[in-house]
């Protein structure tokens, strides 16, 4: 009776001290007040200061004339143009050189971490060596051992070292013959398109073909003829429209030809090198992640090593890859600021000019945080649409 | 009755016989390893026409042909250059480094008060090995002497200006001491910031995880070098006229900002890996949330991502090279301002002086990632399924 006395009556609901509710209501209340008292702070501290050092605040400076040179100008750009014209070179070149790192990283990583896996010691031991000096040592050293160390006592133009295919190399850059498209050169370029829409037809018709009759066709192959046949065609066509300029040598400076700059140079090969590493590592752990027991099923199928590997070993290793592989190109991204310390205008370095020159720090800082997260936003998506189309497809 | 003849039965072993010849041994391994097949045997003359081209060269330029003391530039250089060394000679600087290693572990920290440093990591290394050596007891008293003890005193010893030390100001730190000491409070700092970052991201008070969300995604996507420009550019703006921070804080303060996102993402990993149950046994024992979170929950999950941690110690320690950009001069800023040395300036100062630096870069960091792999194997007890 007493029992039952005691389940009837209210819960105790004790102090509103202990209320969990109220007790998160008003911690949130004081975080909330510390927050916009701390902001209030140092907002009037910033209008405060900026008086004082007469900066007017504001992002009028950007239409006002830059006044410094840029070295590398995709777009184009002289000390007349304005400060915003400068930040888009910057950007630009940031883009520039992630999008080269992230493919040289990509094919070198890849490269590296099934060397690791390879059946022969030799290999894999080289693999490792690699894998275990580049992680350990810190990206900003590697430019500067390409820039200082070995791009910088390369010999003086005069003596140009001559590499293959008519391109040289010397203290003052990379020069590789540039390609001069003639008259009709458009044809290629539409026949290329041409070939790829192609090319994903065929694709498209053949995955159709094989769902509802069970036939294989060569996709592949026959995808590498369009892409690569169609344009060779168009190019024999329209009279072979392509020159090339070769870089000469006069007495102080090779003239003519696609000049890539030491600091370009050092910055892409310490990057994509520095990221291989850790790409290497990522692509071993998906490889070994897929279990010995989907490889040996596949074989029990009949499947040969080629296919077992391409359509049942690599689509499942992938799924591993894509998270990891995605944040070390976002990483690449973020380490491509590093170009400010041997002097190649990216986006860090420009907006640092820009500060400097104009003492707008908020605006300045500002600007290149937006502009790096809105890129890795973009890698970010970009990366997670390719991750949705390998990940599972469960019922 | 029918006899049970068990004669056939044999009542001693075989010897094992010896694996066939063509299994066992040397050539064995070679064949299953280097000449497999085809391909294998391409890779293997591959690779070794790569360890041929490149070893000589470099013991060659390391050790055969390098110079390891001398007073100035003309040990290193040809004799077309001034120098004393043969035409056509290349090899290591190494009295380069020899010459300048005080700046390079000390920066320009006053000579005559270099002891300091040094004792300072004494303490460091005395502290340290027993907290590594798992066997040693008495990790608690030791945790606190590393990690709050030995930071007041190497402050004293360091800064000085009490007891009869002179004053050292930071910008007279360099070399290995500010690369050591960066990483080192930046690491202390950010592990208990990134724990509450953490939290406040599995928070179920909405406004504390925004704020936690918004603070470590903004850091983790815009570089350290950008975060480093915020803290020299952007800090003084903030603060009222005539307060001002010294460089190297405001340095120490980028980093750890910069570190606890990372770390707080690391935790998160751990804090989502404690089942459920963990949080419900503490929660009918009556624990508050602190108490849960410390005795409960925080003990399992660090323990889970200690080899996530090391290596967000391992990018951070790399990282501190960063803080030359803002002309402080670690390890790193140390070498590259000694190029500009006229008495040393060779074709080969750079290169020396660069692979001496990523040496010792590379065996802390090579050294961490092993010892943080040896605590995985030993702490890798408890949930294997």
């Amino acid at each position: 009776m007493a029992s039952q006395e005691i389940l009837r009556e209210e819960p105790s609901r004790g102090s509103f001290i202990n209320d969990p509710r109220i007790r998160s209501l008003f911690f949130q209340t004081l975080v909330v007040i510390l927050l916009f008292s701390s902001i209030w702070w140092i907002v009037h501290n910033v209008i405060e200061n900026l008086q004082r050092l007469h900066i007017a605040s504001g992002f009028g400076f950007l239409r006002s004339r830059a006044g410094f040179d840029i070295s590398d100008t995709p777009i184009a750009y002289t000390s007349d143009s304005t400060y915003f014209r400068a930040l888009v070179v910057g950007l630009l070149n940031t883009i520039i050189v992630a999008v080269a790192g992230i493919v040289l990283a990509t094919v070198v990583g890849f490269t590296i971490g099934i060397g690791r896996l390879s059946q022969n010691w030799l290999i894999r031991k080289i693999c490792t060596v690699y894998v275990e000096i580049f992680r350990n040592i810190p990206p900003l050293l590697v430019i500067f051992f390409w820039y200082s160390g070995v791009l910088a006592v390369l010999p003086a133009p005069r003596e140009s070292i001559h590499l293959p295919f008519g391109s040289f190399l010397n203290q003052r850059g990379f020069y590789l013959p540039r390609a001069v498209w003639g008259d009709g050169s458009w044809l290629i370029g539409v026949a290329l398109l041409l070939g790829i829409a192609m090319a994903w037809f065929v694709a498209h018709r053949a995955r159709q073909r094989q769902r509802a009759t069970g036939q294989q066709f060569p996709v592949f192959w026959t995808s590498v003829a369009l892409i690569v046949g169609l344009p060779v065609l168009a190019f024999l066509l329209s009279g072979m429209p392509l020159t090339f300029d070769f870089p000469k040598q006069s007495t102080f400076n090779l003239t003519g030809g696609f000049w890539i700059k030491p600091e370009f140079l050092s910055l892409l090969l310490a990057l994509s090198f520095y990221t291989a590493a850790f790409i290497a590592e990522i692509v071993r752990a998906g490889i070994r992640g897929v279990s010995r027991g989907q490889s040996e099923a596949a074989a029990a199928l009949g499947l040969r090593s080629g296919p077992i590997l391409r359509l049942v070993v690599i689509p499942q290793a992938m799924r591993i890859v894509i998270p990891p592989l995605t944040s070390q190109y976002l990483n690449l991204t973020k380490n491509s600021s590093l170009a400010i310390a041997i002097g190649y205008p990216d986006l860090t370095a420009t907006a640092g000019t820009v500060l400097n020159q104009t003492g707008q720090a908020v605006e300045g800082v500002f600007i290149m945080m937006i502009a790096y997260l809105v890129l890795s936003l973009v890698t970010s998506f970009v990366m997670n649409i390719v991750n949705a189309r390998m990940a599972l497809v469960e019922r | 009755m029918q006899e049970h003849d068990m004669s056939w039965v044999r009542t001693e072993m075989a010897l094992a016989q010896p694996a066939p010849a063509r299994e066992r041994g040397a050539y064995a391994w070679v064949r299953k390893n280097l000449i497999g097949s085809v391909g294998d045997t391409v890779l293997t003359v591959l690779g070794v026409a790569i360890v041929l081209w490149i070893v000589p060269q470099v013991i060659n330029w390391a050790f055969i042909n390098a110079v390891w003391t001398g007073p100035d530039r003309t040990v290193c250089t040809t004799a077309s250059q001034g120098g004393i060394q043969p035409d056509g000679w290349t090899g290591a600087c190494w009295a380069f480094v020899n010459a300048k290693f005080g700046q390079f572990m000390f920066g320009t920290y006053p000579i005559e008060e270099r002891w300091r440093p040094i004792l300072v990591a004494i303490l460091f290394v005395a502290l340290l090995v027993p907290m590594l050596i798992p066997r040693v007891p008495r990790k608690g008293l030791n945790a606190i002497l590393l990690f709050a003890a030995l930071p007041v005193v190497a402050f004293f010893l360091l800064v000085g200006g009490v007891f009869g030390l002179p004053h050292v100001e930071t910008p007279r730190w360099g070399g290995l001491l500010v690369t050591l000491s960066l990483s080192f409070v930046g690491i202390a700092a950010s592990l208990p910031l990134g724990v509450i970052l953490a939290l406040g991201r599995r928070s179920k008070m909405p406004i504390v995880k925004i704020l936690s969300v918004v603070f470590i995604e903004t850091v983790r996507g815009i570089p350290l070098i950008v975060v480093l420009f915020f803290a020299s550019v952007m800090l003084p703006l903030f603060l009222p006229e005539g307060v001002s921070f010294d460089k190297y804080l405001r340095a120490l303060i980028g980093v750890s900002l910069f570190a606890a996102a990372y770390m707080a993402e690391v935790i998160r990993g751990g804090l989502q890996a404690i089942p459920k149950g963990q949080y419900e046994g503490a929660d009918s024992l009556g624990l508050g949330y602190w108490q849960k979170m410390s005795l409960i929950v925080l003990p399992q999950a660090l323990k889970l991502v200690i080899p996530g941690i090391v290596n967000t110690f391992i990018g951070m320690f790399k990282d501190t090279s960063l803080v030359l950009i803002i002309s402080m001069f670690d390890l790193l800023g140390v070498v590259k301002q000694n190029f500009a040395d006229a008495n040393w300036a060779t074709p080969q100062t750079a290169k020396s002086g660069l692979i001496f630096a990523a040496f010792v870069f590379w065996l802390f960091c090579f050294g961490m990632s092993r010892y943080s792999m040896y605590t995985e194997r030993r702490l890798d007890t408890g949930y294997k399924r």
